[in-house]
């Protein structure tokens, strides 16, 4: 126990650092969550069949799209990227190269759960918008948004949690990150208890991204009670 | 005043489509209540959505004032849109928001802040001492009330009730339809009021028509029932209604 609060301390820098990474990497992929996903799942929304904007061609691009980044596996996903990565960030490694296939696929992830999110608001509400003169900014913003708020905290939540879980292997283009570093000093030099160390830290993040999330959306809910 | 011109509404339906309503001719006068009558499926609802247009009669016309929506670009539709308010039988209430940011709504989508507009309409449906609730801890007829605040907060020429007291009980189901009595004569509005309850459009209506299969299959005079007692509570009423 002593010996391993001392090999604790001794990697204190790198364990530090790979937090921060950590931290970096969820942070990037969570703004796109936010700046694209949620975007793209309004307009997916709107524009399904049947919808308030219907716009069929839009629809099946944007759903095709979403569904090809969910569908190809990570790691694949990562490689397959690295042309794009090198262009947009001018590397193809570090943390923020590794930030660009996350935020792709949480932005991807984000569009589906807030989608599902809004098609959970009653038709009524779209109606009552509509019946009100609604402009179609202010059906997304003061009716549809606010309606769908407490749910869109949780999924955006669900998403946060499997950003950590999805950059854990960001070490392959040398994003670094907690993951990285269990699997460097933990697994590799045979430091097992560094490595479950390191495992139990994430699982008491994801429990405490949780907690804040359903706190927060129970908090905003009003619809019953 | 409402005209309805040779006015035909079909929706797609797979490869065939449906007649919602059918060659209807139809005039609303200015400050009338007016009831529709009908069954599921006749085509009521589909009528008073073209009031305001948020249906497009596929043949024929619908004038309100003497104009026709169709017409217009959809930011002038959404600007008339305005001036005709609707009340729905599920309330449609913002759940998430408190009773006076839900009457406030219908203003603030046009950058009005009138805090002393949406007072009034809440002293009007007396639900000012609610104004800071959220819609899940009213009851029905309280939901309705403030709905009806709410599509008033426009001050709109047309008021529109689709079924406004199918989801309420007989207590609150009068106290709504007084309420809307109430709004005719204070703000002079035409009212339009769909229902399958006969007695509540017998009790309100100046004329009513009466749909089947989407033809109007009478236009008819209301006579006003004996005159009810309004007041007393539902257990009074109940109690005399069934001794
Ligand atoms: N958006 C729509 N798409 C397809 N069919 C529709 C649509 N709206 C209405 N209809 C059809 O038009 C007909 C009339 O519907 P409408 O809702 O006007 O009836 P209603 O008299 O209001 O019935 P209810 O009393 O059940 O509310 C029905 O056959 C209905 O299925
Ligand atoms: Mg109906």
């Amino acid at each position: 126990m002593n010996d391993l609060l001392a090999r604790l301390a001794d990697y204190r820098g790198e364990i530090i650092t790979s937090i921060v990474e950590t931290g970096y990497m969820i942070g990037n992929s969570v703004l796109a969550a936010i700046l694209v996903g949620l975007p793209l799942g309004t307009l997916l929304y709107l524009s399904r069949p049947g919808g308030p904007y219907e716009r069929r061609w839009l629809h099946s691009v944007l759903n095709t799209y979403v569904n090809v980044v969910r569908s190809v596996p990570f790691l694949l996903f990562v490689v397959a990227l690295i042309p794009f990565t090198r262009w947009l960030v001018g590397t193809s490694f570090g943390t923020t190269a590794a930030s660009v296939p996350l935020a792709f696929v949480a932005a991807a992830l984000y569009a589906r759960f807030s989608e599902q999110t809004l098609l959970d608001v009653p038709e009524q509400t779209v109606e009552l918008a509509r019946s009100l003169g609604a402009n179609p900014v202010q059906l997304i913003t003061r009716f549809l948004y606010s309606e769908a708020r407490s749910g869109l905290v949780l999924s955006l939540t669900t998403v946060t949690i499997s950003m950590v879980s999805y950059s854990t292997i960001m070490g392959v283009v040398g994003g670094g990150g907690v993951g990285d570093f269990a699997i460097r000093y933990g697994y590799q030099t045979y430091e097992y208890d560094l490595m479950y160390t390191t495992i139990a830290l994430m699982i008491v993040v994801v429990m405490l991204i949780q907690g804040t999330g359903t706190l927060l959306a129970r908090s905003i809910d009003k619809r019953a009670r | 005043m409402i005209e309805f011109r040779h006015v035909t509404k079909t929706f797609p339906q797979g490869r065939s489509t449906v007649t919602a309503l059918d060659d209807i001719d139809l005039t609303i006068a200015e400050n009338e209540m007016f009831g529709i009558v009908g069954e599921s499926g006749s085509g009521k609802s589909t009528l008073l959505r073209l009031i305001n247009h948020l249906e497009a009669p596929t043949s024929g016309a619908v004038r309100v004032d003497g104009e026709d929506l169709s017409a217009l670009p959809a930011r002038a539709q959404r600007e008339r849109r305005r001036r005709i308010a609707m009340v729905f039988q599920q309330f449609n209430l913002l759940a998430n928001s408190t009773v006076f940011d839900n009457v406030a709504m219908p203003l603030r989508l046009q950058g009005r802040r009138e805090r002393d507009t949406v007072m009034q309409m809440l002293e009007f449906v007396k639900m000012a001492g609610h104004r800071d609730k959220h819609p899940s801890t009213l009851s029905g007829g309280e939901k309705q009330r403030v709905a009806i605040a709410r599509a008033l907060a426009n001050r709109p020429r047309i008021l529109l009730c689709d079924e406004p007291t199918s989801a309420l009980d007989s207590g609150h189901t009068e106290e709504i339809m007084a309420t809307l009595d109430e709004v005719r004569t204070q703000f002079h509005t035409t009212i339009v009021l769909v229902s399958h309850e006969l007695d509540v459009i017998k009790s309100s209506c100046d004329r009513a028509a009466v749909l089947e299969q989407g033809r109007l299959a009478a236009l008819t005079d209301v006579v006003a029932p004996p005159t009810r007692e309004r007041t007393g509570s539902y257990a009074d009423r109940a109690r005399e209604y069934l001794a």
